[in-house]
């Protein structure tokens, strides 16, 4: 076979394969299925869609969660976990608050650069034992779960940040609409975004997947495994962290429960969104979709009336619903690339 | 090339590598000239394997000479000697199970446009390029899952040319090669070779060290035994090389009585792994089984001890046939398998001495379901002592004994249930030498005491020395059995290698 006819054979696959993989792809039946929620809920209330307030929370309610996610992802692509970031999101959160107590006028971008930096480095003691110590995620991560959710229950106590403890313009950015789109929801948008880019196009990026998908076969590849993996709870916890500040805006009180159970809503999110939990595969993407689902649900449910236990236990299905549909899917897949391999 | 062609690529020369007490490589000596496919033969624990991960940047050497290319060299990781320009193909190919095709090419070294991001376009083209050359068409984009181990090493080959390595080590790459894809290999073996590059190719099988490579360097016990042009040596010789060595007191086999017929097996087969496996063990009679690695004796061993199912045939124990697939039945009905990975499948490290012993036989210890550490320390206590497991008291962890001991605990394990055939996978591989003599005066009295023993081995002087019959495996098929008397290494060797025989003679027909 000459190169040429290779090449065009190639490249006439490639469009089909393109267009195939889009229709194909969790991230296209995430979308469809959020679509339908949002058509079923506003079949049966109008103002879910058609009101300015509907709308506003449809699009505002998921941002948070979204931003969390997008680090989860980027963490268990890597075939780590990160446990951690719903007690990250509550330092930050409860320090927000805290900083416009005791320094008032300190300026908002402080706030919230200090909030990803706290986060980034509460990221990196956990990236440190998991890459130095070779002490499984799972295990380093439940740990500092405890203890930084132990250090911010000694830091504020009973105490709790009130809206009038912070100043009005910080708590308007939680609700600030541009082109009717909330601030919020575009912030956690470019977060998608250049994260999206980042994993999709650069070196570092794609061996964030090839660590996943084969730690061993890194070793020997010559990736920078350690640096990689340190990275990714770097940017799981600076996440965690900027999510804390928006919290602190967006919801106005913050106590030292801030954003508890948030870290399984976020690896949950992550993996309905087609997120491996062993890694290797699943984009942020699929992560960010996922976590529009679990919250557009959660609202959706009360709305067609079913009780507040039978929400957990939807939002439990899918995440099992999911993991199922997963498993079948690379077992198929596995079994038809075998079975091509036998036949040629 | 820049360099002329009477520089060496490679150049090793008492090359000397140590893990503790162990010798790995005494040695290592070879030199690789540019333009040419030199072959790296030995018996398994020659220390190819380790003459290699130095090269390859995943060992440092105590002591020798490494020039790679001229210059002195010194890897501390794999990285760095992938940047020199040195290829390793393993002989299970590391790829990323999830990645493209593409991606696991050009993994860390992606080609990349303005502003770092990766030219995807550019990496699509080299990689169809490289095929293109290669001869195959194989879907760029599909994810290296499910792909064949042939399809597995023409990526990690294009790998090496995309890296443009001077220096491409091939470590058994055709151990589970089919004869096209062996042809399909050498062809572009032969085409890197004429643009000039340096090859090393580790192989069991003659044949195709024969028809590949120019030059042939043998190793034995750690050390450089010779280099010879391909041209000038013969079959014969090689093995004499590779095997010469005296069988000293290492293997004090008593004559047994030979009894009944303990196992019988019949026309077992397994698709791909093994097929027509026919045999008897007999009361007090060691059986060997000696062949290649990846020859599928471990697989038949574990097909007849139920590990494994297999798809036709039958297995029968003193009389009576064995249910496929369940272990537990051949236990009860008087088998007992020490596998070949101590570590992983023989014993529980973290365990003292005696619940190890006592694991196999933990129902008939326990009382009300319960089995207390007294009751395992009574059972333990005897077969310790015969075994002269050196340990101070039986309360000591399995992981903190020398390999030796926990090769006798191992046994120890399945004598305590009393079985009638032992069948044991490579019994001495990683123990020291005066220790193996223990294992094999155990092996011995058991037979005298009429257990039947199935054995298998590596060690070619082991086999002879232990077994009162040889059965050769080759490509899964018993491609010889022999006496003790008629056994000589070469016969072995020839059956193992039977396939290069019967080619060669079709060849001169």
């Amino acid at each position: 076979m000459s190169a040429e006819t290779l090449s065009r054979h190639d490249r006439q696959s490639a469009t089909t394969r393109a267009v195939r993989s889009i229709l194909a792809s969790r991230e296209t039946a995430i979308v469809l299925v959020i679509l339908a929620i949002i058509a079923v809920a506003t079949a049966m209330n109008q103002s879910f869609l058609f009101s300015g307030q509907g709308w506003r929370d449809l699009l505002l309610t998921p941002s948070i969660l979204m931003v969390m996610a997008v680090g989860s992802a980027v963490v268990i692509i890597t075939r780590n976990v990160d446990l951690s970031v719903g007690s990250t999101l509550a330092i930050t959160a409860y320090m927000s608050g805290r900083l416009f107590v005791d320094l008032p006028g300190t300026p908002i971008i402080v706030v919230v650069l200090l909030g990803i930096l706290v986060g980034a480095v509460l990221g990196l003691i956990n990236g440190a034992l998991v890459a130095f110590g070779k002490v499984p995620a799972l295990v380093v991560t439940l740990g500092t779960m405890y203890i930084y959710r132990g250090a911010v229950l000694t830091w504020a106590g009973s105490d709790r940040i009130n809206a009038s403890d912070m100043p009005r313009e910080f708590l308007g950015l939680g609700t600030m609409q541009i082109v009717s789109i909330p601030l919020l929801t575009i912030v956690a948008v470019l977060v998608l975004i250049v994260a999206g880019y980042w994993l999709a196009s650069t070196r570092s990026g794609r061996e964030m997947y090839a660590i996943g998908s084969d730690p061993e076969a890194a070793k020997l590849y010559g990736l920078p495994t350690t640096k990689r993996v340190i990275t990714a709870f770097i940017l799981g916890g600076a996440l965690a962290g900027l999510a804390g500040v928006m919290y602190a805006a967006r919801y106005g009180t913050v106590s030292a429960s801030a954003g508890l159970g948030w870290e399984f809503q976020a690896i949950g999110a992550a993996v309905i969104g087609g997120v491996a939990i062993f890694g290797g595969s699943g984009s942020v993407w699929g992560a960010a979709f996922g976590a529009i689902l679990l919250m557009t649900i959660n609202r959706t449910l009360p709305i067609v009336g079913i009780p507040d236990f039978w929400q957990r236990a939807v939002v439990g299905a899918l995440i099992i619903g999911a993991i199922v549909l997963d498993r079948y899917l690379s077992v198929r897949r596995h079994r038809k690339l075998q079975e091509a391999r036998d036949k040629a | 090339m820049s360099l002329s062609d009477s520089t060496p690529v490679l150049e090793l020369a008492g090359v000397r590598k140590t893990f503790g007490s162990v010798t790995a490589l005494a040695d290592g000596s070879i030199t690789v000239y540019p333009g040419s496919i030199h072959a790296l033969v030995g018996e398994n624990g020659a220390g190819k394997s380790t003459l290699i991960k130095i090269v390859a940047g995943l060992h440092r050497r105590d002591s020798g000479i490494f020039r790679f290319r001229g210059a002195d060299a010194a890897f501390s990781s794999t990285a760095e000697a992938k940047n020199a320009g040195i290829a390793v193909i393993y002989q299970e190919p590391t790829l990323f199970p999830d990645l493209s095709v593409t991606e696991n090419i050009f993994m860390g070294r992606q080609p990349r446009s303005r502003g770092g991001r990766i030219d995807k376009q550019a990496m699509q083209d080299e990689a169809a390029e490289i095929f293109a050359r290669l001869g195959v068409n194989l879907d760029l984009n599909r994810p290296a899952d499910g792909l064949s181990i042939a399809d597995q090493q023409i990526i990690e080959i294009a790998k090496a040319i995309s890296l443009d390595a001077h220096l491409l080590i091939m470590d058994e790459p055709t151990a589970a090669l089919s004869g096209v894809e062996v042809e399909r290999l050498f062809a572009v073996a032969r085409s890197l070779r004429d643009e000039g590059r340096g090859i090393v190719f580790i192989s069991h099988r003659f044949d195709e060290i024969f028809s590949l490579c120019d030059t042939i360097t043998v190793m034995r016990d750690g050390s450089y035994v010779a280099t010879t042009p391909t041209a000038e040596t013969s079959n014969d010789e090689l093995v004499t090389m590779m095997v010469g060595r005296e069988v000293a007191d290492l293997y004090p086999k008593t004559q047994a009585e030979v009894g009944e017929v303990v196992l019988a097996v019949e026309n077992l087969k397994s698709a791909g792994t093994f097929a027509d496996i026919s045999f008897t063990v007999r009361a007090g009679e060691i059986v060997g089984l000696a062949g290649l690695v990846g020859a599928g004796r471990s697989e038949i061993v574990r097909a007849i001890f139920g590990v494994d199912s297999y798809d036709s045939g039958s297995v029968a124990l003193n009389g009576s046939p064995v249910p496929k697939g369940q272990p537990s039945a051949a236990i009860r009905a008087g088998m007992a398998l020490v596998p070949e990975d101590r570590r992983q499948q023989g014993l529980v490290v973290d365990a003292s001495l005696a619940r190890n012993i006592g694991a196999a036989i933990r129902r008939r210890l326990s009382r009300f379901g319960l089995i207390t550490t007294s009751a395992e320390n009574r059972a333990a206590g005897p077969w310790a002592g015969r075994l002269e497991v050196k340990t101070s008291a039986l309360s000591m962890n399995a992981a903190t004994m020398s390999g030796g001991n926990q090769q006798k605990v191992a046994i120890a394990k399945w004598l305590a249930t009393d079985p009638s055939l032992l069948i044991i996978d490579e019994p001495t591989r990683g123990i020291d030498v005066g220790t193996k003599a223990e294992v094999h005066r155990l092996l011995s009295q058991l037979a005298g005491e009429g257990m039947a023993i199935l054995m298998i081995s590596s060690e070619l002087p082991e086999v002879m020395g232990m077994a009162d019959r040889i059965l050769v495996v080759g490509e899964g098929r018993i491609s010889a059995e022999l006496d003790r008397e008629e056994a000589t290494a070469e016969k072995v060797m020839h059956a193992a290698t039977a396939r290069h025989e019967k080619n060669r003679q079709e060849a001169a027909a």
